[in-house]
């Protein structure tokens, strides 16, 4: 690209090219503040050698024909974190207690805690946009046919995260501990009861005894805001590490140009 | 795929990727609208959308007709739409168990070389039928009552005995159903034909105190059910003491 030429600026008013060893040779606080970015980062890069690890993942090359379809994993992402950011908030209030605690601290937070209600419809909207995306981006990956060779076993961890997201509304819905929590929670318990092998057990865990009680909601509660959570974070790690590893795919329909020079060697 | 086609695939990729942008600003730029796009949507409908917190949970309440988030609506149907008795376990659990399996193992026995989807008719054909019958079941769910909803038309009798008899009966059915009975017997079209006997005329066999009897004092391998709220116990016992 050609150059365009400097402004006409008088050579008076031109400031002088800064250097910290013009003058005495010493660093003025100035330019130590003007500095201040760098040598933080290079001061954590020294004992962490992170910037390796964020040029591989943010200098990587996206293959031609990345789309709008391609945002979709990173939007789910997005969701997650809003969940966790609105759940925090909400766990500050929260109190698993059977009793009456956890209904009424769900009310207090949805009528009197400042937005409470606000990021308590955050909270329960933003489950089923996070719903919503996952399917989309399992679509396009099912579509695009991105979970064939080399990227099986991201299709795999994708699975599990589908399977925990599920968890997390199932468990997050009896929560709130009123009429409509309580019996959809009790029938979905009692339909995993019904299923082969593991079924009763997977019951029996959920309600953590045979009778739907106390301790149901503690373990609900512990499975929805550690267990999960957890999983759910960790694997997305995993899931991201594969995706800048392997790269994402391109559009199906896309053909390299061929290069003429490997052309030659194949024919 | 076999290794020549790995290889050739990888080669292909590499050009692909070469020509490609690098992801920072590229990707990143097209990710963060995306993300305020997802941001903007959850705040909107959080404001216009809202959160309702019902009345507070009561085991002893019999009027609950449960229902799960919207996405679970398609395996409550499947529940529902289900009805031969045989394979109501096989719905329940078995349907999606073995979607779950299909989907963990898709990239194993889908193994060919080809992506795009208009060469691999099998299946994006698969894929578009699974869509429409989630959104079908999704919809259809959307639309019906609980899975163990117990349909019985209040008989004359009981309309005849005035208003309270009604609400009883009512209330009666709500309980049945959500107390999980229909798990082993049938009632009318409602139920499981086993292990129980079906209800469906249980109080022309049995007077209200023989049934009171049968569920304090069951054969196994039905549970006991003397636990109960003493009002929704005697509701259920009005119930099937009407069933003729
Ligand atoms: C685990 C399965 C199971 C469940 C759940 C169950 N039952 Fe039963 N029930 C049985 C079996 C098996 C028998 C037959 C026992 C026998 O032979 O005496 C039976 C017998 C009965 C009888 C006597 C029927 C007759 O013709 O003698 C009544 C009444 C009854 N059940 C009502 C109920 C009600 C009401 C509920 C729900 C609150 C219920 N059962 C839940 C398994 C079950
Ligand atoms: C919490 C849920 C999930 C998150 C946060 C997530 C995130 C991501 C991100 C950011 C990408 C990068 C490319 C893109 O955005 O398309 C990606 C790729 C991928 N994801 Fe997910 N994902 C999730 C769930 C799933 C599910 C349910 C599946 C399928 C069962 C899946 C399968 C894949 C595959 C195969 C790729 C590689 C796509 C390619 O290379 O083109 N993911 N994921």
């Amino acid at each position: 690209m050609p150059k365009l030429p400097p402004p006409p600026i008088p050579p008076a008013l031109k400031p002088p090219p800064k250097r910290p060893e013009e003058g005495n040779g010493k660093l003025t606080p100035l330019d130590t503040a003007a500095e201040a970015g760098t040598s933080v980062v290079n001061w954590v890069d020294e004992r962490t050698s992170l910037s390796g690890a964020v040029r591989w993942m943010m200098f990587r090359k996206v293959p031609k024909g990345t789309n709008w379809f391609y945002t979709l994993g990173s939007a789910t992402m997005f969701a997650f974190l809003s969940q966790a950011i609105t759940g925090v908030f909400l766990a500050m209030y929260y109190r698993p207690d059977v009793s009456g605690g956890a209904y009424e601290s769900i009310r207090y937070v949805t009528n009197d805690v400042f937005l409470g209600s606000f990021v308590r419809g955050m909270h329960k909207w933003g489950a089923s946009v996070m719903v919503v995306l996952v399917f989309l981006h399992m679509g396009r990956t099912f579509f695009f046919g991105a979970y064939k060779y080399p990227r099986e076993l991201n299709w795999v961890i994708g699975v599990v995260l589908l399977i925990l997201t599920m968890t997390m509304s199932f468990t997050g819905y009896l929560l709130p501990f009123d009429e409509r929590a309580y019996w959809a929670t009790i029938v979905g318990v009692n339909i995993n009861g019904t299923g082969p092998l593991i079924g009763p057990y997977l019951s029996d865990f959920l309600r953590a005894g045979p009778e739907f009680g106390a301790t149901t909601l503690s373990r609900f509660y512990a499975i929805h805001m550690m267990l999960v959570p957890g999983l759910i974070a960790a694997l997305i790690g995993a899931h991201l590490y594969l995706v800048a590893k392997l790269g994402t795919t391109a559009p199906p329909w896309l053909k390299a140009k061929q290069d003429p020079e490997l052309k030659k060697t194949e024919a | 795929m076999n290794q020549r086609q790995k290889e050739e695939y990888l080669r292909e990729y590499g050009i692909l990727k070469s020509e490609g942008k690098p992801f920072f600003p590229y990707a990143v730029a097209k990710d963060s609208l995306m993300a305020c796009i997802v941001m903007l949507v959850i705040i909107l409908a959080s404001l216009t959308l809202g959160v309702e917190l019902g009345a507070k949970a009561n085991p002893a309440t019999t009027s609950y007709e449960p229902r799960p988030e919207w996405y679970f609506f398609f395996l409550f149907e499947l529940l529902r739409v289900i009805k031969p008795p045989s394979v109501v376990p096989l719905a329940t659990i078995g349907i999606p168990t073995l979607c779950m399996i299909l989907l963990f193992l898709l990239p194993f026995y889908d193994r060919g070389p080809e992506r795009r989807p208009e060469r691999r008719p099998i299946a994006t054909l698969t894929g578009i039928f699974v869509i429409g019958a989630m959104f079908y079941l999704t919809w259809s769910g959307a639309h019906a009552g609980s899975p163990y909803a117990l349909e019985w038309k209040t008989p004359n009798a009981v309309i005849k005995a005035g208003p309270a008899a009604v609400a009883k009966f009512e209330a009666g059915r709500k309980a049945i159903a959500s107390t999980g009975c229909e798990a082993c017997h049938k009632i009318g079209e409602n139920g499981n034909p086993g292990p129980g006997p079906p209800l469906t005329e249980i109080g022309a066999r049995i007077p209200a105190e023989g049934i009171a009897r049968t569920l304090v004092n069951p054969t196994a391998p039905m549970p006991s059910f003397k636990g109960l709220p003493a009002k929704k116990f005697e509701d259920i016992v009005f119930f099937l003491s009407h069933l003729k």
